[in-house]
């Protein structure tokens, strides 16, 4: 266990060190985060209680999704696994004494809460100072809050994770990477909030794992859940955790039976 | 300028030739970048089966105004959109080699790594363009053709110009490229809407500090005969060329002037 805690710590250092682009990044962030603001304000508008939502929330949510984006690593990415194949050092990698995925897991981990902090306060906050934003009113709600987080991390790295695996198969996965990002994009509620969804569309993107990253941490932190159904939900999450890292563990001893490690 | 312009495209054709040699790559490229960009269009499309009309305007209006601001960025994009990576260029010391070259840096910098792909993004916003312009059913008077071209040619010069100062700034912060895409990305996204949406703050800012409002809002304003929710002068919907100008001094001062300050980082 110690191992894994300190792959998680030196990975939240290593992304310390990028300072100058931690801020650029922070600040687009925050300036989508108000355009974003302003287009839902537009239709909360014409609509003052669509979803169950009113203008207040659809802000609030506007700011955390922009706060989630790399937290979660939304546009996809930030695992150096698939470069590490198409290099060969994966070699490297699966002779270690550690749990193969466990190993990129804990990594990600580290690299999630060091977002937490550089990327996810300062669109929130900066938001905070503008519009009026809703805070969960208990502590309790705020904690269920932050097992949300940790299972929508969860959910992202173990995507993720399966769409780097897929070098060992297409050296090239980039294009496979850019699916990856796109679906995110739509189907987690960071380009727009899952309630806006109309119909069938809405009802499938809700059943769909994309939806335990920003969607349900969001309404979450809104308190739109309540006793036993907040419960039912974060266990609707750890469902598709479960599933996507089993998942993952049967394609990682697929792909290390079928590497060939090139060069010398 | 002469010069500029042969070498230019002269490094841009090379790129070009290089992408085609991998052809199914290259397509499926371009593919992708068609669908991630066309998310853009599928984002107005769920505010509208929301409501019908957002701050007014009707779904054919704002895809008006998206066709023309994506048509804008992503011409430009595809002309000089490398630039945003000057900064890497400067940290891994290879932009010393473009100083050193018989063509002007500014040429060098913006046909680095010309890529193809991005055609992609063009396709998706003309043919939301003509979409938009279809749907609309305006009469096509000399006047409204004139204003199209006059809108379509100054968002282009305007975003050019909104690249290259973003350039020159990672002269000065070369790890500053995501700053850049708060300007060029974040004002293609902000003007696909009404301006009428956002704050009056945002608007006197996006008119006369960084004067997005000029690539499609006012011309349009015209072009729609749709009336000013913020009641600014008429004279403003004219305006664009002339921003677009001032624009590209103000673009090249800031590049003279970053290059200028740039010290090689050595080798």
């Amino acid at each position: 266990m110690r191992i894994y805690l300190r792959v998680a710590w030196l990975s939240c250092r290593r992304y310390a060190t990028y300072r100058a682009a931690t801020v650029a990044g922070a600040f687009t962030n925050t300036v989508f985060g108000f355009i974003r603001a302003y287009v839902l304000l537009a239709v909360w508008h014409a609509r003052p209680h669509l979803g169950g939502y009113d203008a207040t929330d659809a802000v609030t949510y506007c700011f955390l999704g922009q706060s989630l984006i790399m937290v979660l690593a939304i546009f996809g990415g930030e695992l150096d696994l698939a470069e590490r194949v198409r290099t060969g050092d994966i070699g490297i990698d699966l002779y270690r004494p550690v749990d193969f995925q466990a190993w990129w897991y804990a990594g990600d981990l580290g690299r999630g809460l060091y977002q937490v902090l550089v990327r996810g306060l300062p669109p929130f906050i900066v938001g905070a100072l503008v519009f009026r934003l809703r805070l969960p009113r208990s502590p309790g709600l705020w904690l269920a809050f932050a097992v949300a987080v940790l299972l929508a991390l969860s959910v992202s790295f173990a995507l993720r994770y399966l769409i780097a695996l897929t070098t060992f198969w297409i050296v090239d996965n980039r294009g496979i990477e850019t699916l990856g990002g796109v679906a995110a994009m739509f189907f987690s509620g960071m380009l727009l909030p899952l309630v806006m969804f109309p119909g069938w569309l809405g009802s499938t993107a809700r059943a769909l794992p994309w939806a335990a990253m920003v969607q349900v941490p969001a309404d979450v932190f809104l308190g739109k859940h309540g006793g036993d159904a907040l419960i039912d939900v974060l266990g609707w999450q750890l469902a598709w955790v479960v599933a996507l890292f089993v998942a993952g563990r049967v394609m990682t001893r697929v792909a290390a039976r079928h590497l060939a490690v090139s060069g010398g | 300028m002469v010069d500029a312009l042969r070498g230019y495209a002269l490094v841009a054709s090379a790129w070009a030739r290089a992408a085609a040699q991998y052809r199914v790559s290259l397509s499926t490229m371009i593919f992708s970048t068609l669908l991630i960009t066309g998310l853009d269009f599928v984002e107005i499309l769920i505010v509208f089966a929301n409501t019908h009309r957002l701050a007014g305007f009707t779904v054919a209006q704002v895809a008006f105004l998206y066709g023309v601001a994506a048509t804008c960025l992503g011409l430009a994009d595809l002309l000089i959109g490398s630039i945003e990576r000057l900064g890497e260029r400067i940290r891994d010391g290879s932009f010393d080699a473009m100083l050193v070259r018989p063509i002007p840096a500014l040429a060098l910098a913006a046909a680095d790594r010309f890529s193809v792909r991005r055609v992609g993004k063009l396709i998706q916003s003309i043919a939301i363009l003509c979409w938009a312009l279809a749907a609309l059913d305006l009469g096509m008077t000399l006047e409204r053709v004139g204003l199209l071209v006059l809108m379509l040619a100054s968002g282009t010069v305007i975003f050019l110009a909104v690249f290259v100062v973003g350039a020159a700034f990672q002269f000065v912060a070369p790890g500053g490229r995501e700053t850049m895409n708060a300007f060029t990305y974040g004002g293609g996204y902000l003007t696909q809407f009404p301006l009428a949406i956002y704050g009056r703050h945002l608007v006197q800012l996006v008119t006369f500090v960084i004067p997005l409002g000029f690539i499609n809002w006012y011309p349009a304003l015209q072009f729609l005969r749709a009336p000013d929710p913020l009641h600014l002068p008429a004279a403003l919907h004219y305006l664009s060329p002339a921003v677009a100008a001032l624009l590209v001094l103000v673009a090249l001062g800031a590049w003279t002037t970053g290059l200028r300050r740039y010290r090689s980082t050595g080798s």
